[in-house]
């Protein structure tokens, strides 16, 4: 049997993950749920966090907002709408999302519900990432700083 | 004598037309590019959503869902997915030619784009809606065209839904394609996942929670994938057809100078000859 899993992470912009690892992490609604190889198969709803990738000595953390997870023996699959590796968050892009998701807030009536959905995850998500990004100011070591 | 006046103007209007090609190609470039990302990194999104609804519904035998419900297919509605715009090659005309064959009695079209919409109205076929998107599709786009489709499914005005839309294949081919989206059985039913054994899943929270879940959002950005594919397909179609519009332009305006530079020296000579015949008749 496997004893790694392979960690695919897809938005509807690309792919976000994919890579080979010993562990996962997985914000699932109701809790954390951590994912060793030959988990027993599974389908769970995501709900906002960081996903936590342990391979051997390294560790990625991508922050996730929303969607669906299949889970085999050998395999995590994401599906989401909103993930972005924690390493490469953009605080001005970040920061631009956010406005502009407040922005269409701001007219909430002309949103069907899907939309407005879609709408709450991206404020959700880039609000988040700019709690990422502060966290880590520069000359901090990555994943120092208070996890709170 | 050919008149050179006359040659000189063909070449000024060349001349004319080659830059206006030349410049639409340099647009659909670069819009091009852009689309093509957009339509490559949206694949996998949609090929594992499907997946996912494929192992999910395998695997949640009990769970039934208006829009899973598969009926003796009478009458058809088809989402005709065209771009706004002509001066892309064959690719409407392509496209048209396959929504010509569908039997006009039992279908009904939706079109998405002005050009489909046009093509209907003149074939007089049965179109229902029409559906404008945006340059870079947007998901309320998608949304509304998804709606409508629901719509038509779950009030049994239509037993299947599909779409018709020009698939990006590379920049120098793009494919029609007829695609099932409901009942959403159809579209993994021929992806051949029988194969796989079917797992046994836990749902977590439940089952419904996840189903629908998966079937809320998935029919939205299949159909924004789709309308992405086609803004690639067009703008590709666009920048080869602009590009052999272009070469076509220059050839012939090497062709006219090569013509209009006979003329002249033909003239040239006769006035030569008849200078040299004066001079001589006099001495």
């Amino acid at each position: 049997m496997a004893d790694t899993l392979k960690l695919r992470i897809v938005t509807p912009r690309g792919v976000v993950y994919d890579r080979e690892v010993a562990m996962v992490t997985l914000p699932a609604q109701d809790g954390e749920l951590g994912v060793y190889p030959t988990h027993t198969p599974l389908f769970t709803l995501i709900g906002q966090g960081e996903v936590i990738a342990k391979a051997t000595g390294k560790e990625d953390r991508i922050l996730v907002t929303g969607g669906c997870a299949e889970i085999t023996g050998d395999a995590v699959s994401i599906l989401t709408v909103f993930a972005t590796d924690e390493e490469r968050v953009d605080e001005r892009q970040a920061e631009e999302a956010r406005r502009r998701a407040e922005e269409r807030l701001k007219e909430r009536d002309k949103l069907s519900p899907e939309e407005l959905a879609l709408v709450q995850a991206s404020l959700a998500h880039s609000t988040a990432q700019l709690r990422v990004r502060r966290r880590r100011r520069p000359g901090q070591p990555p994943g120092g700083g208070s996890q709170g | 004598m050919p008149n050179t006046r006359n040659i000189r103007h063909r070449i000024q209007s060349v001349r004319n037309t080659s830059q206006i090609t030349r410049a639409m190609q340099t647009v659909a470039a670069s819009k091009m590019r852009r689309a093509q990302d957009a339509a490559v990194q949206g694949r996998p999104f949609a090929q594992l959503a499907m997946q996912f609804l494929a192992q999910a519904a395998k695997a949640a035998e009990d769970y039934t869902h208006p829009l899973l419900e598969a009926r003796e297919v009478r009458r058809r509605a088809v989402i005709l997915v065209s771009t706004d715009k002509g001066l892309c090659g064959a690719l409407n005309a392509n496209l048209f030619r396959q929504a010509a064959e569908l039997d006009a009695a039992t279908t009904m079209f939706i079109a998405a784009g002005r050009k489909g919409a046009q093509f209907l109205a003149r074939a007089g076929r049965n179109l229902v809606a029409e559906f404008p998107y945006h340059e870079t599709p947007l998901f309320s786009d998608a949304q509304a065209i998804a709606q409508m489709a629901r719509q038509i499914f779950s009030k049994k005005e239509a037993d299947e839904v599909a779409v018709l839309y020009p698939r990006f294949v590379n920049t120098l081919v793009q494919k029609p394609e007829t695609v099932s989206l409901l009942p959403m059985n159809r579209l993994w039913e021929k992806e051949n996942l029988s194969n796989e054994p079917g797992r046994e899943y836990l749902f977590e929270p439940t089952v419904p929670g996840v189903m629908d879940y998966l079937l809320r959002y998935y029919l939205d950005f299949q159909i924004l994938q789709i309308l992405q594919e086609t803004r690639a397909s067009e703008h590709s179609a666009r920048m080869v057809s602009m590009k052999n519009a272009t070469e076509n332009a220059e050839q012939l305006l090497k062709d006219l100078t090569l013509a209009y530079n006979k003329i002249r020296q033909a003239a040239i000579t006769t006035e030569l000859l008849d200078n040299a015949t004066a001079q001589m008749a006099i001495s």
